[in-house]
């Protein structure tokens, strides 16, 4: 067999673009960025020239300008005096809240249901596939308006509670109001305040909250460096010393004597005027939200560890039963670590749609980043354009964090090979 | 060569979506079909009945719009939008025309490029509260759960109203006046605010609209107009001066019964240039003679419209207050036809 080095002698000709296989990828490929290129090209060209018929032009100047409207719910210091871009703040965290309450309870109940389903017991597993079904199935639009149409006309208006001998009363030992507006639960009260410290911008800490969490953080370590010398004791001896009490005393004792020191205790909503004050109100926006977004992620969250458990042969727990392990100890180290590396990967997605359904939230109108920079803030300065670019950058600024610390915690359990 | 032809296509295709938004009248005129956007449900200013016929005292100004340019009040696209899609909704040219109870403000004006073409109703804000509650003043309403609809210069009326006179509230924020309507009616909030013939309109639709009352502090200026994009002047004067011809009809006793008769026999030379008579007018802004003829027919004059919609003949009972013409102590004022 006689090898032609190719293209040696061969003159160079266009049509080896195509039929040549040396050069041929390397054409399409440069068509098809030409043809990427041009596509971008023509729409921001077509973008800046409709502007320019409309006289309008692309600044984020208007961040900085009076926002004047209210936003109900807030986690930092807000007034219609200041400016849309702490209003965009607000609604940021306003959004970071409800992601983060609806994945911690999302987790929690989709992790219950997707074992229930699993469950021996015929009628409680049936159960659990009805939930499922019924919640991934319609869509969380229609669940949000449910559950708040419910909320808005099965709950009273505060009045119920007003008078001798009112309608409706709190629940809870007197602590709790449903009303159809928000729920009233109490607030922390202390009788000897340490005071705030300022971090800037107007948002203070108590000082309080920054001495119990220095003291459950601090408990946590003692109780895993507790942990780690009756590991090591055991290692050396065989012999593994009784750790609980000393644990749970770390964890609880020092959290004790501060609430002796503050004085903390709890304040019940009153109902004053037209309203319950003196507590907290948590609007029904955010309830509503929350219950929502938590019903229907829970729902494929349930699949998703449904699918992680029954992922792991059935010979590893006839194989721990064998070995002499208990139901839970092989359920906790024998299929969860196992299911983890299934389970994981496609929580990430639930995590990032929750936190991207979340804004739905303008349905019950809770002031999340689209109800506040996408909804009042672009709608008072027609900045439709800038407002949207905006908020597609911090959402997806938002997704990518959330990815990245779950791809950490999955480098985390993930399958160590060696 | 192909990349030519290519590049071409694009610098064609871009200019003729740049130039596209420029002359709305041809466009129009094209299309066969008037794109108005409206209040998706407001009784009285624009709502379907049960047959999906939309009807209203905006919707009539769409229809004599209609009626002026394209020759048939019937040729309108009616497109609901709410509070916060109105403004995005007319300078992405997915309607004409906005007419839909909306505030003329300085802002709206100049940063966000519209122009409006005249105000179609003098209304001023105010607040509604169930009678039993036996609140008889806004300045009663110090901690108050407020219904609010989001992305309105009400909403930043009402953060200005309650900061100015040092008391508190919690809004709840709704999208349509629908949903506002729900709310309020649960109890979810003490009191409504919009614009008092919003209000009015929104009570008139109650079961029980007697329990209701609407509270006497107007905390607000809110003259509505119907809007064009900026940038389109003879647009925005078709739709000036179709309102201005509404307006100067009832001034000058042309209704829908009598116009054919006037046409004919009346001596004055305002009505006759009005009607097309005499001068020719509509070939200014690019129409025929009969343009303001058929605006009037389609749902009459301004009185006329103002009555069978929103007067007091009807379930909404507004009075004609500032809303009458200036003859009559009112603020309508038609600039003259000449």
């Amino acid at each position: 067999m006689t090898e032609v080095p190719l293209g040696a002698e061969q003159p160079f000709r266009l049509s080896m673009l195509v039929y040549d296989r040396r050069y041929r990828s390397m054409t399409f490929q440069v068509i098809v960025f030409i043809l990427v290129m041009a596509l971008g090209w023509w729409l921001v060209n077509n973008t800046i020239r409709n502007l320019a018929a409309l006289g309008k032009d692309f600044n984020f100047g208007f961040l900085f300008q009076r926002a004047g409207y209210d936003i109900p719910q807030r986690l930092i210091p807000y007034s219609s005096d200041d400016t849309h871009l702490r209003a965009t703040i607000v609604g940021l965290l306003n959004t970071i809240l409800i992601s983060f309450m609806g994945c911690i309870a999302a987790t929690i109940l989709g992790v219950a249901i997707g074992i229930a389903r699993l469950s021996n017991n015929w009628l409680f597993a049936r159960l659990m596939a009805i939930y499922v079904e019924v919640f991934r199935n319609i869509p969380l639009l229609l669940w949000i308006l449910i559950i708040y149409a419910i909320f808005t006309d099965v709950l009273p208006p505060p009045n119920a509670y007003r008078g001798d001998d009112p309608q409706w009363s709190m629940i809870f030992f007197d602590q709790v109001a449903l009303t159809n507006r928000y729920t009233a639960v109490p607030a922390f009260g202390m009788s000897n305040d340490p005071g705030t410290i300022d971090l800037g911008a107007r948002i203070t800490v108590n000082l309080a909250l920054i001495a119990f969490l220095v003291v459950i953080i601090g408990g946590w370590i003692a109780r895993r460096a507790i942990l780690a010398r009756a590991q090591a004791i055991q290692d050396r001896t065989g012999h593994r010393p009784v750790t609980w009490w000393i644990n749970l005393a770390v964890m609880t004792v020092p959290s004790v004597l501060l609430i002796w020191y503050f004085g903390l205790h709890l304040l019940a909503p009153e109902l004053k005027g037209f309203n319950f004050s003196g507590g907290n109100n948590l609007n029904n926006a955010l309830v509503v939200l929350w219950l929502a977004l938590t019903l229907y992620t829970g729902a494929f969250i349930a699949e998703i560890v449904r699918g992680g458990v029954l992922a792991v042969s059935k010979g590893q727990t006839e194989a721990a039963f064998a070995l002499g392990l208990r139901p839970k100890a092989t359920m906790n180290l024998v299929i969860l670590p196992q299911a983890l590396r299934v389970i994981i990967p496609p929580l990430i997605s639930q995590y990032l749609n929750l936190t991207k359904n979340s804004s739905l939230a303008i349905a019950v109108g809770y002031m999340d980043l689209r109800g506040t920079l996408g909804g009042t803030t672009q709608n008072q300065t027609g900045r439709e354009l800038e407002s949207i670019v905006l908020m597609m950058l911090i959402y997806l600024a938002l997704s990518l964090i959330i990815s990245a610390g779950m791809n950490a915690f999955n480098r985390s359990v993930r399958l160590k090979e060696r | 060569m192909k990349r030519t032809v290519f590049w071409g296509a694009l610098a064609v295709t871009a200019m003729t979506a740049g130039a596209a938004a420029a002359d709305t009248l041809s466009e129009v005129k094209n299309r066969g079909e008037l794109n108005c956007g409206v209040n998706p449900g407001l009784v009285g200013f624009a709502a379907p009945d049960a047959n999906g016929n939309w009807a209203g005292f905006d919707v009539d100004l769409c229809k004599a719009v209609a009626a002026a340019v394209l020759g048939d009040p019937g040729k309108v696209k009616y497109v609901p939008l709410t509070g916060q899609t109105r403004f995005t909704g007319l300078s992405s040219g997915e309607v004409d025309l906005l007419a839909r109870n909306s505030t003329w403000s300085f802002s709206r004006d100049t940063d966000l490029k519209l122009d409006f073409a005249g105000v179609n109703y003098y209304d001023g804000q105010g607040f509604m509260v169930r009678k039993d509650l036996g609140v008889t003043s806004t300045k009663e309403l110090d901690g108050a759960t407020i219904c609010i609809q989001t992305g309105t210069t009400t909403e930043l009326n009402l953060a200005d109203y309650f900061k100015a006179n040092g008391m508190e509230y919690q809004p709840v924020n709704i999208d349509s006046n629908a949903e506002g309507e729900q709310q309020y009616m649960a109890g979810a909030c003490d009191a409504y605010t919009t614009d008092i013939s919003g209000l009015a309109a929104t009570r008139a639709a109650f079961a029980d609209p007697e329990n209701h009352v609407i509270l006497p502090e107007v905390i607000s200026k809110e003259p509505l107009a119907p809007a064009v994009r900026h940038g389109d002047n003879n647009w925005g004067d078709i739709v000036r001066w179709t309102l201005n011809a509404l307006i100067a009809a009832e001034e000058y006793g042309i209704t829908s019964k009598n116009i054919e008769e006037l046409a004919k026999s009346s001596e004055n030379p305002e009505v006759q240039r009005i009607l097309g008579v005499t001068d020719d007018l509509g070939a200014m802004i690019g129409l025929d003679k009969e343009w303001a003829k058929r605006a009037i027919q389609a749902s009459g004059n301004y009185g006329e419209i103002f009555a069978a919609n929103v007067g007091e003949q009807t379930p909404i009972g507004l009075a004609r207050g500032l809303n009458a013409q200036w003859t009559q102590g009112g603020l309508l004022y038609a600039q003259p036809f000449r």
